[in-house]
Protein backbone atom coordinates (compact mmCIF):
# COMPACT_ATOMS: atom_id res chain seq x y z
CA UNK A 1 0.00 0.00 0.00
CA UNK A 2 1.12 3.44 -0.90
CA UNK A 3 1.43 4.83 2.86
CA UNK A 4 3.83 1.68 3.67
CA UNK A 5 6.75 3.87 1.62
CA UNK A 6 7.09 6.19 4.14
CA UNK A 7 7.53 3.33 6.72
CA UNK A 8 11.16 1.85 5.32
CA UNK A 9 13.60 4.63 6.11
CA UNK A 10 12.64 4.21 9.54
CA UNK A 11 15.97 1.99 11.27
CA UNK A 12 13.58 0.98 13.74
CA UNK A 13 12.10 -2.65 14.29
CA UNK A 14 9.57 -3.95 12.46
CA UNK A 15 7.83 -5.52 15.58
CA UNK A 16 8.32 -3.70 19.31
CA UNK A 17 6.65 -5.50 22.16
CA UNK A 18 7.59 -4.45 25.49
CA UNK A 19 6.03 -6.14 29.08
CA UNK A 20 3.01 -7.67 27.54
CA UNK A 21 0.91 -9.09 29.92
CA UNK A 22 -2.81 -10.91 29.23
CA UNK A 23 -5.14 -11.38 31.88
CA UNK A 24 -8.20 -13.53 31.45
CA UNK A 25 -10.05 -12.66 34.61
CA UNK A 26 -7.29 -13.50 37.62
CA UNK A 27 -5.72 -16.09 34.82
CA UNK A 28 -2.62 -14.67 33.34
CA UNK A 29 -2.36 -15.79 29.17
CA UNK A 30 0.96 -13.94 28.55
CA UNK A 31 2.83 -12.56 31.61
CA UNK A 32 5.44 -9.91 30.69
CA UNK A 33 6.60 -10.34 27.14
CA UNK A 34 9.21 -8.68 25.49
CA UNK A 35 10.90 -8.88 22.10
CA UNK A 36 11.71 -7.55 18.96
CA UNK A 37 11.57 -8.31 15.66
CA UNK A 38 13.78 -6.74 12.65
CA UNK A 39 12.10 -6.03 9.02
CA UNK A 40 12.17 -9.24 7.26
CA UNK A 41 12.89 -11.78 10.13
CA UNK A 42 11.04 -14.43 10.25
CA UNK A 43 10.06 -15.46 13.69
CA UNK A 44 8.89 -18.72 15.00
CA UNK A 45 6.76 -18.84 18.16
CA UNK A 46 6.96 -22.16 19.70
CA UNK A 47 5.66 -23.83 22.72
CA UNK A 48 2.87 -26.14 23.91
CA UNK A 49 -0.88 -25.65 23.27
CA UNK A 50 -2.06 -23.36 26.33
CA UNK A 51 1.79 -21.32 26.17
CA UNK A 52 0.23 -17.71 24.98
CA UNK A 53 1.37 -18.32 21.34
CA UNK A 54 -2.13 -17.28 20.44
CA UNK A 55 -3.06 -14.67 22.54
CA UNK A 56 0.07 -12.60 21.60
CA UNK A 57 -1.10 -13.41 18.12
CA UNK A 58 -4.21 -11.95 18.46
CA UNK A 59 -2.91 -8.79 20.44
CA UNK A 60 0.05 -8.31 17.46
CA UNK A 61 -3.12 -8.62 15.12
CA UNK A 62 -5.32 -6.06 17.29
CA UNK A 63 -8.09 -8.40 17.70
CA UNK A 64 -7.03 -8.53 21.40
CA UNK A 65 -6.18 -5.47 23.85
CA UNK A 66 -3.30 -6.49 25.89
CA UNK A 67 -4.19 -5.83 29.86
CA UNK A 68 -0.63 -4.24 30.61
CA UNK A 69 2.15 -3.07 28.07
CA UNK A 70 2.52 -2.24 24.69
CA UNK A 71 3.13 -3.52 21.09
CA UNK A 72 3.76 -0.84 18.31
CA UNK A 73 4.17 -2.35 14.35
CA UNK A 74 5.74 -0.29 12.16
CA UNK A 75 6.19 2.86 14.65
CA UNK A 76 1.86 2.45 15.43
CA UNK A 77 0.61 1.85 18.72
CA UNK A 78 -1.71 -1.62 18.30
CA UNK A 79 -4.09 -0.05 21.29
CA UNK A 80 -3.92 3.68 19.87
CA UNK A 81 -3.93 3.25 16.15
CA UNK A 82 -5.27 -0.04 16.04
CA UNK A 83 -6.65 0.46 12.21
CA UNK A 84 -3.28 1.55 11.05
CA UNK A 85 -1.76 -1.55 12.45
CA UNK A 86 -3.81 -3.60 10.65
CA UNK A 87 -3.92 -1.82 7.50
CA UNK A 88 -0.21 -3.36 7.83
CA UNK A 89 -0.81 -6.90 9.27
CA UNK A 90 -1.78 -10.18 7.43
CA UNK A 91 -3.34 -12.22 9.92
CA UNK A 92 -4.28 -15.94 9.79
CA UNK A 93 -5.54 -17.31 12.79
CA UNK A 94 -5.78 -20.70 13.80
CA UNK A 95 -7.43 -23.06 11.92
CA UNK A 96 -7.20 -21.02 9.26
CA UNK A 97 -11.20 -19.76 9.17
CA UNK A 98 -12.73 -19.18 5.99
CA UNK A 99 -16.13 -18.61 4.36
CA UNK A 100 -17.23 -21.87 2.90
CA UNK A 101 -20.40 -20.44 1.17
CA UNK A 102 -18.32 -18.25 -0.76
CA UNK A 103 -16.21 -18.88 -4.05
CA UNK A 104 -12.30 -18.55 -3.65
CA UNK A 105 -12.05 -15.07 -5.90
CA UNK A 106 -15.08 -13.74 -4.89
CA UNK A 107 -13.94 -14.75 -0.91
CA UNK A 108 -10.25 -12.66 -1.58
CA UNK A 109 -11.66 -9.64 -3.26
CA UNK A 110 -14.61 -9.14 -0.46
CA UNK A 111 -11.06 -9.21 1.91
CA UNK A 112 -9.21 -7.09 -0.73
CA UNK A 113 -11.79 -4.77 0.08
CA UNK A 114 -12.63 -5.07 3.50
CA UNK A 115 -8.34 -4.33 3.71
CA UNK A 116 -9.06 -0.77 2.01
CA UNK A 117 -8.23 -1.91 -1.73
CA UNK A 118 -9.65 0.11 -4.91
CA UNK A 119 -11.89 -1.71 -6.83
CA UNK A 120 -9.14 -2.40 -9.78
CA UNK A 121 -6.15 -2.89 -7.17
CA UNK A 122 -8.12 -5.46 -5.51
CA UNK A 123 -8.55 -6.84 -8.61
CA UNK A 124 -4.96 -6.54 -9.33
CA UNK A 125 -3.88 -7.98 -6.01
CA UNK A 126 -6.48 -11.13 -6.08
CA UNK A 127 -4.99 -12.35 -9.58
CA UNK A 128 -1.62 -11.62 -8.32
CA UNK A 129 -2.45 -14.11 -4.82
CA UNK A 130 -4.02 -16.12 -6.81
CA UNK A 131 -1.09 -16.50 -9.25
CA UNK A 132 0.94 -16.25 -5.94
CA UNK A 133 0.04 -19.42 -4.47
CA UNK A 134 -1.68 -21.41 -7.16
CA UNK A 135 -4.91 -21.25 -6.95
CA UNK A 136 -5.77 -20.58 -10.59
CA UNK A 137 -7.75 -23.94 -10.94
CA UNK A 138 -9.75 -23.49 -7.45
CA UNK A 139 -10.47 -19.86 -8.02
CA UNK A 140 -14.18 -20.19 -8.78
CA UNK A 141 -14.75 -23.25 -6.06
CA UNK A 142 -16.97 -22.64 -2.95
CA UNK A 143 -14.16 -22.89 -0.32
CA UNK A 144 -16.27 -25.25 1.79
CA UNK A 145 -15.35 -28.05 -0.72
CA UNK A 146 -11.64 -27.27 -1.41
CA UNK A 147 -9.27 -29.59 0.10
CA UNK A 148 -7.74 -28.53 3.51
CA UNK A 149 -4.25 -27.77 1.62
CA UNK A 150 -5.88 -25.75 -1.16
CA UNK A 151 -8.04 -23.84 1.85
CA UNK A 152 -4.32 -23.90 3.42
CA UNK A 153 -3.26 -21.71 0.92
CA UNK A 154 -6.41 -19.24 0.06
CA UNK A 155 -5.92 -18.76 3.83
CA UNK A 156 -2.36 -17.54 2.96
CA UNK A 157 -3.55 -15.82 -0.66
CA UNK A 158 -5.80 -13.84 2.19
CA UNK A 159 -3.29 -12.86 4.77
CA UNK A 160 -1.01 -11.40 1.88
CA UNK A 161 -3.79 -9.88 -0.01
CA UNK A 162 -3.13 -6.24 1.01
CA UNK A 163 0.60 -6.75 0.87
CA UNK A 164 1.29 -6.09 4.42
CA UNK A 165 4.45 -5.43 6.12
CA UNK A 166 3.85 -8.14 9.02
CA UNK A 167 2.61 -10.96 8.28
CA UNK A 168 1.34 -13.18 11.27
CA UNK A 169 0.28 -16.98 10.53
CA UNK A 170 -1.13 -18.82 13.67
CA UNK A 171 -0.20 -22.54 13.38
CA UNK A 172 0.03 -22.36 9.40
CA UNK A 173 0.46 -26.05 8.82
CA UNK A 174 -1.57 -27.98 11.01
CA UNK A 175 -3.62 -30.74 9.87
CA UNK A 176 -1.62 -30.54 6.67
CA UNK A 177 -0.29 -34.01 5.24
CA UNK A 178 3.68 -33.89 5.03
CA UNK A 179 3.20 -32.98 1.54
CA UNK A 180 1.16 -30.16 1.98
CA UNK A 181 3.02 -29.30 4.78
CA UNK A 182 6.46 -28.78 2.69
CA UNK A 183 4.15 -26.69 0.33
CA UNK A 184 3.03 -24.17 2.91
CA UNK A 185 6.69 -24.07 4.18
CA UNK A 186 8.18 -23.26 0.73
CA UNK A 187 5.27 -20.27 0.66
CA UNK A 188 6.04 -18.85 3.94
CA UNK A 189 10.03 -19.20 3.20
CA UNK A 190 9.25 -16.83 0.09
CA UNK A 191 7.03 -14.39 2.36
CA UNK A 192 10.61 -13.50 3.93
CA UNK A 193 11.92 -11.81 0.84
CA UNK A 194 9.06 -9.02 1.14
CA UNK A 195 7.75 -9.24 4.44
CA UNK A 196 8.53 -9.79 8.40
CA UNK A 197 6.87 -13.46 9.81
CA UNK A 198 5.80 -14.77 12.58
CA UNK A 199 4.16 -18.17 12.81
CA UNK A 200 3.39 -20.13 15.68
CA UNK A 201 3.78 -23.82 15.85
CA UNK A 202 3.92 -26.75 18.66
CA UNK A 203 6.35 -28.82 16.28
CA UNK A 204 9.72 -28.09 16.10
CA UNK A 205 10.82 -29.37 12.95
CA UNK A 206 8.62 -27.14 11.59
CA UNK A 207 9.67 -23.97 12.54
CA UNK A 208 13.31 -24.82 12.51
CA UNK A 209 13.60 -25.01 9.33
CA UNK A 210 12.11 -21.76 8.40
CA UNK A 211 12.61 -19.48 10.94
CA UNK A 212 15.84 -17.16 11.44
CA UNK A 213 14.48 -16.80 14.93
CA UNK A 214 12.90 -18.77 18.00
CA UNK A 215 10.88 -17.61 20.57
CA UNK A 216 10.12 -20.49 22.93
CA UNK A 217 7.15 -20.14 25.07
CA UNK A 218 5.95 -21.82 28.63
CA UNK A 219 3.51 -20.80 31.16
CA UNK A 220 3.28 -17.39 29.29
CA UNK A 221 6.58 -16.42 29.61
CA UNK A 222 9.00 -16.55 26.38
CA UNK A 223 11.65 -19.22 28.19
CA UNK A 224 14.22 -18.31 25.31
CA UNK A 225 14.68 -16.15 22.05
CA UNK A 226 17.91 -16.48 19.69
CA UNK A 227 18.43 -18.41 15.98
CA UNK A 228 18.04 -22.06 16.27
CA UNK A 229 21.61 -22.38 15.81
CA UNK A 230 22.42 -20.63 18.49
CA UNK A 231 20.11 -22.09 21.17
CA UNK A 232 21.57 -25.38 20.02
CA UNK A 233 24.80 -24.31 20.93
CA UNK A 234 23.87 -23.12 24.20
CA UNK A 235 23.13 -26.65 24.86
CA UNK A 236 25.90 -27.75 22.94
CA UNK A 237 28.09 -28.76 26.03
CA UNK A 238 26.29 -31.52 26.62
CA UNK A 239 26.40 -33.36 23.24
CA UNK A 240 27.59 -36.75 23.91
CA UNK A 241 29.38 -39.42 21.95
CA UNK A 242 28.89 -43.20 21.38
CA UNK A 243 31.45 -45.52 20.47
CA UNK A 244 31.46 -49.17 19.69
CA UNK A 245 34.54 -50.81 20.04
CA UNK A 246 35.91 -54.72 20.14
CA UNK A 247 38.25 -54.80 23.05
CA UNK A 248 38.29 -55.52 26.97
CA UNK A 249 36.34 -53.17 29.26
CA UNK A 250 39.36 -52.73 31.56
CA UNK A 251 41.51 -51.32 28.90
CA UNK A 252 38.34 -49.12 27.76
CA UNK A 253 38.38 -47.83 30.86
CA UNK A 254 42.22 -47.00 31.47
CA UNK A 255 41.71 -45.52 27.95
CA UNK A 256 39.22 -42.99 28.38
CA UNK A 257 40.79 -42.21 31.98
CA UNK A 258 43.71 -41.12 30.33
CA UNK A 259 42.10 -39.26 28.07
CA UNK A 260 41.99 -35.31 28.95
CA UNK A 261 38.89 -34.45 27.23
CA UNK A 262 36.69 -36.83 28.57
CA UNK A 263 34.72 -35.56 31.47
CA UNK A 264 32.42 -38.74 31.91
CA UNK A 265 32.42 -42.05 30.96
CA UNK A 266 30.35 -45.18 30.62
CA UNK A 267 31.02 -48.65 29.35
CA UNK A 268 28.61 -51.31 28.76
CA UNK A 269 28.56 -54.31 27.11
CA UNK A 270 27.10 -54.89 23.50
CA UNK A 271 26.35 -57.53 21.31
CA UNK A 272 29.18 -59.78 20.53
CA UNK A 273 32.46 -58.75 22.11
CA UNK A 274 31.87 -55.73 21.55
CA UNK A 275 31.39 -52.24 24.15
CA UNK A 276 28.98 -49.80 24.10
CA UNK A 277 30.88 -46.25 25.11
CA UNK A 278 29.18 -43.46 25.91
CA UNK A 279 31.15 -40.65 26.63
CA UNK A 280 30.72 -36.58 27.67
CA UNK A 281 33.45 -34.69 26.53
CA UNK A 282 34.57 -31.42 28.45
CA UNK A 283 33.21 -27.98 26.59
CA UNK A 284 31.50 -29.61 23.99
CA UNK A 285 34.38 -30.98 22.12
CA UNK A 286 33.80 -32.79 19.08
CA UNK A 287 36.61 -35.97 19.93
CA UNK A 288 35.44 -38.22 17.27
CA UNK A 289 38.63 -37.74 14.89
CA UNK A 290 41.04 -38.68 18.05
CA UNK A 291 38.53 -41.73 19.22
CA UNK A 292 39.22 -42.77 15.65
CA UNK A 293 42.94 -42.32 15.50
CA UNK A 294 42.91 -44.16 19.34
CA UNK A 295 41.37 -47.50 18.01
CA UNK A 296 43.20 -47.07 14.92
CA UNK A 297 46.62 -47.14 16.55
CA UNK A 298 45.49 -50.09 19.19
CA UNK A 299 44.14 -51.80 16.40
CA UNK A 300 40.54 -52.15 18.28
CA UNK A 301 37.91 -52.94 15.57
CA UNK A 302 35.34 -50.17 15.94
CA UNK A 303 31.51 -50.39 14.21
CA UNK A 304 30.19 -47.34 15.53
CA UNK A 305 31.27 -43.53 16.09
CA UNK A 306 28.47 -41.31 16.49
CA UNK A 307 27.55 -37.78 17.65
CA UNK A 308 24.29 -36.98 19.54
CA UNK A 309 23.54 -33.45 17.93
CA UNK A 310 21.49 -31.68 20.51
CA UNK A 311 18.09 -31.37 18.48
CA UNK A 312 15.66 -28.46 19.27
CA UNK A 313 13.53 -30.77 20.22
CA UNK A 314 15.86 -31.53 23.23
CA UNK A 315 15.94 -27.73 23.90
CA UNK A 316 12.79 -27.38 23.95
CA UNK A 317 12.33 -30.65 26.19
CA UNK A 318 15.07 -29.34 28.59
CA UNK A 319 13.88 -25.88 28.89
CA UNK A 320 10.17 -26.32 29.90
CA UNK A 321 11.22 -28.84 32.18
CA UNK A 322 13.50 -26.68 33.90
CA UNK A 323 10.81 -24.61 34.19
CA UNK A 324 8.26 -26.73 36.23
CA UNK A 325 10.92 -27.77 38.60
CA UNK B 1 -18.33 4.19 3.73
CA UNK B 2 -16.86 1.78 0.91
CA UNK B 3 -16.06 -1.13 3.56
CA UNK B 4 -19.77 -0.75 4.84
CA UNK B 5 -21.20 -1.36 1.52
CA UNK B 6 -18.53 -4.24 0.93
CA UNK B 7 -19.64 -5.73 3.85
CA UNK B 8 -23.65 -5.36 4.25
CA UNK B 9 -23.85 -7.22 0.56
CA UNK B 10 -21.83 -9.91 2.04
CA UNK B 11 -24.62 -10.20 4.59
CA UNK B 12 -27.03 -9.93 2.48
CA UNK B 13 -25.67 -12.42 -0.03
CA UNK B 14 -25.04 -14.26 3.21
CA UNK B 15 -29.12 -14.64 3.91
CA UNK B 16 -29.55 -16.06 0.61
CA UNK B 17 -26.63 -18.21 0.39
CA UNK B 18 -27.93 -20.57 3.06
CA UNK B 19 -30.86 -22.94 2.98
CA UNK B 20 -32.19 -21.18 6.52
CA UNK B 21 -32.63 -18.19 3.93
CA UNK B 22 -35.02 -20.22 1.50
CA UNK B 23 -36.98 -21.58 4.47
CA UNK B 24 -37.60 -18.30 6.13
CA UNK B 25 -38.33 -16.84 2.97
CA UNK B 26 -40.99 -19.94 2.63
CA UNK B 27 -42.25 -19.99 6.26
CA UNK B 28 -42.93 -16.05 6.21
CA UNK B 29 -45.01 -16.22 2.49
CA UNK B 30 -46.97 -19.16 4.34
CA UNK B 31 -47.92 -16.94 7.33
CA UNK B 32 -48.19 -13.85 5.09
CA UNK B 33 -50.60 -15.90 2.56
CA UNK B 34 -52.39 -17.19 5.48
CA UNK B 35 -53.28 -13.71 6.59
CA UNK B 36 -54.39 -12.79 3.30
CA UNK B 37 -56.75 -15.96 3.29
CA UNK B 38 -58.07 -14.42 6.71
CA UNK B 39 -58.47 -10.63 5.52
CA UNK B 40 -60.42 -11.96 2.48
CA UNK B 41 -62.68 -14.35 5.05
CA UNK B 42 -62.94 -11.44 7.17
CA UNK B 43 -64.42 -9.09 4.56
CA UNK B 44 -66.60 -12.01 3.27
CA UNK B 45 -68.41 -12.05 6.51
CA UNK B 46 -69.12 -8.52 7.05
CA UNK B 47 -68.98 -5.19 5.26
CA UNK B 48 -65.90 -3.22 6.30
CA UNK B 49 -65.18 0.29 5.73
CA UNK B 50 -62.11 1.12 7.42
CA UNK B 51 -58.65 0.99 5.62
CA UNK B 52 -57.87 -2.70 4.48
CA UNK B 53 -54.75 -2.72 6.91
CA UNK B 54 -56.06 -2.17 9.64
CA UNK B 55 -56.85 -6.11 9.16
CA UNK B 56 -53.46 -7.05 8.75
CA UNK B 57 -52.26 -6.73 12.43
CA UNK B 58 -55.31 -8.04 14.01
CA UNK B 59 -55.09 -11.56 11.90
CA UNK B 60 -52.22 -12.58 14.16
CA UNK B 61 -49.98 -14.26 12.39
CA UNK B 62 -48.17 -10.98 11.54
CA UNK B 63 -46.91 -11.39 14.89
CA UNK B 64 -45.85 -14.82 14.47
CA UNK B 65 -43.40 -13.14 11.73
CA UNK B 66 -42.58 -10.94 13.93
CA UNK B 67 -41.57 -12.82 16.89
CA UNK B 68 -40.39 -16.22 15.27
CA UNK B 69 -39.15 -14.97 12.42
CA UNK B 70 -36.59 -12.35 13.67
CA UNK B 71 -34.15 -14.49 15.98
CA UNK B 72 -33.74 -16.76 13.45
CA UNK B 73 -32.83 -14.14 10.95
CA UNK B 74 -30.58 -12.29 13.22
CA UNK B 75 -28.92 -15.14 15.08
CA UNK B 76 -26.37 -15.79 12.45
CA UNK B 77 -25.04 -12.14 12.34
CA UNK B 78 -22.09 -12.24 15.57
CA UNK B 79 -22.44 -15.48 16.68
CA UNK B 80 -22.19 -17.69 13.57
CA UNK B 81 -18.79 -15.64 12.75
CA UNK B 82 -17.78 -16.43 16.58
CA UNK B 83 -17.97 -19.88 15.76
CA UNK B 84 -16.52 -20.29 12.37
CA UNK B 85 -13.96 -18.18 13.74
CA UNK B 86 -14.30 -15.95 10.92
CA UNK B 87 -15.27 -13.21 13.37
CA UNK B 88 -11.20 -12.91 14.51
CA UNK B 89 -10.49 -12.46 10.51
CA UNK B 90 -12.63 -9.71 9.78
CA UNK B 91 -11.96 -8.05 13.16
CA UNK B 92 -8.34 -7.71 12.38
CA UNK B 93 -8.98 -6.04 8.93
CA UNK B 94 -9.17 -1.86 9.26
CA UNK B 95 -12.74 -1.54 9.75
CA UNK B 96 -14.20 -0.37 12.70
CA UNK B 97 -16.66 -1.97 15.16
CA UNK B 98 -19.55 0.23 14.16
CA UNK B 99 -19.28 -0.27 10.44
CA UNK B 100 -19.27 -4.12 11.51
CA UNK B 101 -22.36 -3.55 13.36
CA UNK B 102 -24.51 -1.29 11.17
CA UNK B 103 -23.57 -3.33 8.24
CA UNK B 104 -24.48 -6.39 9.77
CA UNK B 105 -28.00 -4.87 10.71
CA UNK B 106 -28.58 -3.61 7.73
CA UNK B 107 -28.23 -6.62 6.13
CA UNK B 108 -30.09 -8.99 8.35
CA UNK B 109 -33.06 -5.47 8.14
CA UNK B 110 -32.92 -5.92 4.64
CA UNK B 111 -33.08 -9.79 4.15
CA UNK B 112 -36.54 -9.08 6.59
CA UNK B 113 -37.94 -6.61 4.12
CA UNK B 114 -37.63 -8.72 1.69
CA UNK B 115 -40.01 -11.46 2.79
CA UNK B 116 -42.59 -8.94 3.70
CA UNK B 117 -42.01 -7.65 -0.42
CA UNK B 118 -44.88 -10.08 -1.92
CA UNK B 119 -47.39 -8.60 0.84
CA UNK B 120 -46.97 -4.87 -1.09
CA UNK B 121 -49.32 -6.84 -3.93
CA UNK B 122 -51.96 -7.78 -1.26
CA UNK B 123 -54.33 -5.21 -1.59
CA UNK B 124 -54.17 -4.95 -5.71
CA UNK B 125 -54.71 -8.70 -5.18
CA UNK B 126 -57.93 -7.73 -3.24
CA UNK B 127 -58.90 -5.03 -5.35
CA UNK B 128 -58.88 -7.36 -8.72
CA UNK B 129 -60.86 -10.07 -7.32
CA UNK B 130 -63.60 -8.27 -5.02
CA UNK B 131 -66.23 -7.39 -6.84
CA UNK B 132 -66.74 -4.14 -5.25
CA UNK B 133 -63.66 -2.77 -3.66
CA UNK B 134 -62.68 0.88 -3.34
CA UNK B 135 -59.62 2.69 -4.90
CA UNK B 136 -56.49 1.02 -3.19
CA UNK B 137 -55.31 3.62 -0.65
CA UNK B 138 -51.69 3.83 -0.62
CA UNK B 139 -51.49 5.90 2.64
CA UNK B 140 -52.11 3.35 5.05
CA UNK B 141 -50.30 0.68 2.85
CA UNK B 142 -47.66 2.74 3.13
CA UNK B 143 -47.31 3.67 6.72
CA UNK B 144 -48.32 -0.43 7.43
CA UNK B 145 -44.80 -1.04 5.86
CA UNK B 146 -43.35 1.83 8.10
CA UNK B 147 -44.72 0.47 10.62
CA UNK B 148 -43.37 -3.53 9.74
CA UNK B 149 -39.93 -1.87 9.11
CA UNK B 150 -39.66 0.91 12.48
CA UNK B 151 -41.20 -2.44 15.01
CA UNK B 152 -38.59 -5.02 12.58
CA UNK B 153 -35.66 -2.68 12.48
CA UNK B 154 -36.04 -2.86 16.69
CA UNK B 155 -36.43 -6.49 17.21
CA UNK B 156 -33.20 -6.74 14.33
CA UNK B 157 -31.14 -5.07 16.45
CA UNK B 158 -32.32 -6.70 19.39
CA UNK B 159 -31.17 -9.88 17.55
CA UNK B 160 -27.94 -8.43 16.86
CA UNK B 161 -27.13 -7.34 20.46
CA UNK B 162 -28.07 -11.16 21.50
CA UNK B 163 -26.24 -12.64 19.06
CA UNK B 164 -22.83 -10.69 19.33
CA UNK B 165 -23.00 -12.39 22.79
CA UNK B 166 -22.71 -15.44 22.55
CA UNK B 167 -21.12 -18.28 19.84
CA UNK B 168 -23.93 -20.57 19.68
CA UNK B 169 -26.85 -19.25 17.12
CA UNK B 170 -29.34 -21.99 18.69
CA UNK B 171 -28.71 -19.20 21.98
CA UNK B 172 -28.84 -16.27 20.25
CA UNK B 173 -31.84 -17.07 18.44
CA UNK B 174 -33.89 -18.16 22.21
CA UNK B 175 -32.59 -14.97 24.07
CA UNK B 176 -33.80 -12.46 21.37
CA UNK B 177 -37.07 -14.50 21.16
CA UNK B 178 -37.42 -14.26 24.94
CA UNK B 179 -36.72 -10.63 25.08
CA UNK B 180 -39.02 -10.25 21.61
CA UNK B 181 -42.01 -12.04 23.53
CA UNK B 182 -41.31 -10.64 26.64
CA UNK B 183 -42.01 -7.12 25.26
CA UNK B 184 -44.48 -8.19 23.29
CA UNK B 185 -46.58 -9.57 26.06
CA UNK B 186 -45.80 -6.33 27.91
CA UNK B 187 -47.76 -4.65 25.43
CA UNK B 188 -50.30 -7.27 25.58
CA UNK B 189 -50.93 -7.15 29.32
CA UNK B 190 -52.09 -3.16 28.49
CA UNK B 191 -54.18 -4.76 26.11
CA UNK B 192 -56.40 -7.44 27.96
CA UNK B 193 -56.23 -5.72 31.42
CA UNK B 194 -59.61 -3.62 31.68
CA UNK B 195 -58.96 0.17 31.04
CA UNK B 196 -58.14 2.30 34.15
CA UNK B 197 -56.50 5.97 34.56
CA UNK B 198 -53.69 4.66 36.36
CA UNK B 199 -50.12 5.90 35.09
CA UNK B 200 -49.52 1.85 34.95
CA UNK B 201 -51.70 1.53 32.52
CA UNK B 202 -50.63 4.71 30.29
CA UNK B 203 -47.15 3.07 30.54
CA UNK B 204 -48.39 -0.50 29.12
CA UNK B 205 -50.16 1.08 26.27
CA UNK B 206 -47.28 3.62 25.45
CA UNK B 207 -44.75 0.48 24.88
CA UNK B 208 -47.58 -1.54 23.01
CA UNK B 209 -46.11 -3.20 20.51
CA UNK B 210 -49.49 -4.29 19.65
CA UNK B 211 -51.27 -0.71 20.06
CA UNK B 212 -48.43 0.92 17.28
CA UNK B 213 -49.16 -1.21 14.93
CA UNK B 214 -52.62 -0.65 15.17
CA UNK B 215 -51.90 2.76 14.47
CA UNK B 216 -49.55 2.51 11.86
CA UNK B 217 -52.03 -0.21 10.07
CA UNK B 218 -54.66 2.76 10.08
CA UNK B 219 -53.04 5.25 8.28
CA UNK B 220 -51.38 7.29 11.80
CA UNK B 221 -47.87 7.71 11.70
CA UNK B 222 -47.56 8.81 15.18
CA UNK B 223 -43.81 10.78 15.62
CA UNK B 224 -44.04 9.04 19.22
CA UNK B 225 -44.01 5.62 17.89
CA UNK B 226 -41.39 6.55 15.35
CA UNK B 227 -38.76 7.84 18.07
CA UNK B 228 -40.17 5.09 19.97
CA UNK B 229 -38.83 2.21 17.52
CA UNK B 230 -35.79 4.57 15.74
CA UNK B 231 -34.42 5.08 19.80
CA UNK B 232 -34.80 1.51 20.69
CA UNK B 233 -33.09 0.46 17.85
CA UNK B 234 -29.86 2.94 18.19
CA UNK B 235 -29.69 1.25 21.91
CA UNK B 236 -29.31 -2.07 20.86
CA UNK B 237 -27.12 -1.29 18.18
CA UNK B 238 -24.71 0.67 20.72
CA UNK B 239 -24.87 -1.97 23.38
CA UNK B 240 -23.83 -4.30 19.87
CA UNK B 241 -21.34 -2.22 19.27
CA UNK B 242 -19.68 -2.71 23.02
CA UNK B 243 -20.15 -6.31 23.23
CA UNK B 244 -18.17 -6.80 20.02
CA UNK B 245 -16.04 -4.04 21.61
CA UNK B 246 -15.48 -6.16 24.70
CA UNK B 247 -12.69 -8.20 23.93
CA UNK B 248 -10.62 -4.94 23.55
CA UNK B 249 -11.58 -4.35 27.20
CA UNK B 250 -8.65 -4.89 29.61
Amino acid sequence: MADDTHDIPTPKPMIEVENLTKLYGSRPAIRDVSFTVGRGEIVGFLGPNGAGKSTTMRILAGFLAATEGTVRIAGHDVAGASREVRRRVGFMPENNPLHSDMRVREFLKFRARLKGLGRQASRDRVDAVIEQFDLTDAARQMIGELSKGYRQRVGLADALVHEPAVIILDEPTIGLDPHQVRTVRQCIKQLAENHTVLISSHILPEVEVTCTKLMIFHEGRVVAADTPANLERTLGGQQRITVELEAEPEILETAWEEMAEVEHHRITPAEGRFQRCRLTPRDGLDLRPEIAALARSRGWPLRELTRDRHTLEDIFVHITRKDED
Amino acid sequence: MGTFITLTRRELAGHFLSFRGYVILAGVQFLLGLSLLLIVDALNNRPFDLPITEKFPSTGLFWLVLLLVTPVITMRTFAREKSTGTFETLMTTPVSDLQVVLAKFTGALGFYLLTFLPMAAFPFILKHYAAVFPEVDTGPVASTFLGIALIGSFFMALGCFTSSLTRSQIVAAMTSFTLGTGIFMVGLLGEISPPADTPLYAALRHISVLEHMKDFSSGIIDSRHVIFYLSLTAVFLFLTCQAIGSRRWK
